[in-house]
């Protein structure tokens, strides 16, 4: 009798065994994916007026292309900020490594440009509203290695939803 | 049809633990070797008497200090080169943002951006480190390297800052 018992309570123990272990696969599957294939992210803020919204606004970022190298000049991509690395910029990529970027540093005296060399290994990144984003222009250019995702798919509001590569 | 269920299982088995092993060696720790004397006397000790891989010592790397992106000084961190973003460097910690750091090179002070950190190899001499590309962003930082795992003899916790370092503060 006693032993039934034990079978009865080790069966149990073994079905939330089971069903933790099949939880925590789940949870792997999603780092996974999240890690080396796409994830959500959402954006907010007027430094990449007008193509992106200052309300929160979805996008699907993939992080292929950003892992091969194969991002080029013109995409959106999210990058940790390098003055604080707990917090994700969206900026638009303006020179890869050995481009010459010429810039405007204040919006408001439009005489005043400044060229550089983007050095080996890193990528010149603006905000769309030159009036409003921390971006290269601020900080200089930032190694490649920041670069978390680049931004393929609008997701939400729902009636922006579509791809988001030729903008 | 027996044979091919078990193919099936097997695969199975095969990429849920894959997935397992990429996920913890991610997120929470993960054990990789060191290349180069750039660390030594911490890491790689004698490098230069052998030509072969079997001397490097292997280090374990945890993750979790990336969540918050805290360091300190002294911390030996894996980052990502701000020169080649596919490379991996050990390097150490010396200073952290907003720090003034007098460089024993040419005796100029300089000041840590925000949101950046200094690095420098133990072994001065051979070592590709802030001195040359600068500072570099937290942001970079992939991992901590805590101990030695390998080979058996060096098995231990990494060393705090070696001695002169503290002066240079």
């Amino acid at each position: 009798m006693g032993f039934r018992n034990l079978g009865l309570l080790g069966s149990f123990a073994k079905e939330g065994l089971e069903k933790a272990f099949s939880l925590g696969k789940f949870f792997c599957f999603l780092h996974v994916t999240d890690t080396y294939l796409v994830t959500f992210v959402v954006t907010s803020g007027p430094s990449m007026l007008p193509t992106i919204d200052l309300i929160p606004t979805m996008f699907l970022g993939e992080r292929i292309s950003t892992r091969f190298g194969k991002v080029t000049r013109g995409d959106i991509v999210i990058i940790r900020s390098p003055q604080n690395p707990r917090k994700l910029i969206a900026k638009r990529l303006a020179g890869m490594e050995d481009d010459t970027v010429t810039y405007i540093s204040n919006p408001d005296e439009p005489d005043k440009q400044e060229t550089i060399v983007v050095p080996k290994g890193h990528v010149w990144i603006q905000g769309d509203n030159a009036y409003k984003s921390n971006d290269s222009r601020n900080f200089g250019a930032v190694p490649y290695g920041l670069i978390q995702h680049r931004l393929f798919w609008r997701v939400w509001p729902i009636k922006g939803f579509g791809p988001f590569w030729k903008h | 049809m027996g044979s091919s269920s078990f193919l099936w299982n097997f695969t199975k088995k095969f990429v849920t633990f894959g997935i397992i092993t990429v996920t913890v060696s991610d997120r929470y720790v993960t054990v990789v070797p060191v290349r180069g004397g750039s660390m030594s006397p911490t890491l790689n000790p004698k490098t230069s008497s052998s030509a072969g891989n079997f001397s490097d010592d292997y280090v374990l790397v945890e993750k979790f200090c990336v969540d918050k992106y805290r360091f300190s000084h002294g911390d030996v961190v894996v980052f990502s080169s701000p020169l080649n973003h596919k490379e991996r460097h050990i390097k150490r910690i010396v200073a952290l943002s907003g720090e003034w750091f007098g460089s024993r090179q040419n005796y100029d002070v300089l000041k840590v951006p925000e949101g950046h950190c200094w690095v420098e190899g133990d072994n001065a001499a051979f070592s590709m480190d802030s001195k040359s590309f600068g500072p570099i962003p937290l942001g970079l930082i992939r991992g901590r390297v805590t101990h030695v795992v390998w080979p058996p003899q060096r098995i231990g916790a990494i060393q705090s800052p070696p001695r002169e370092r503290l002066s240079s503060l």
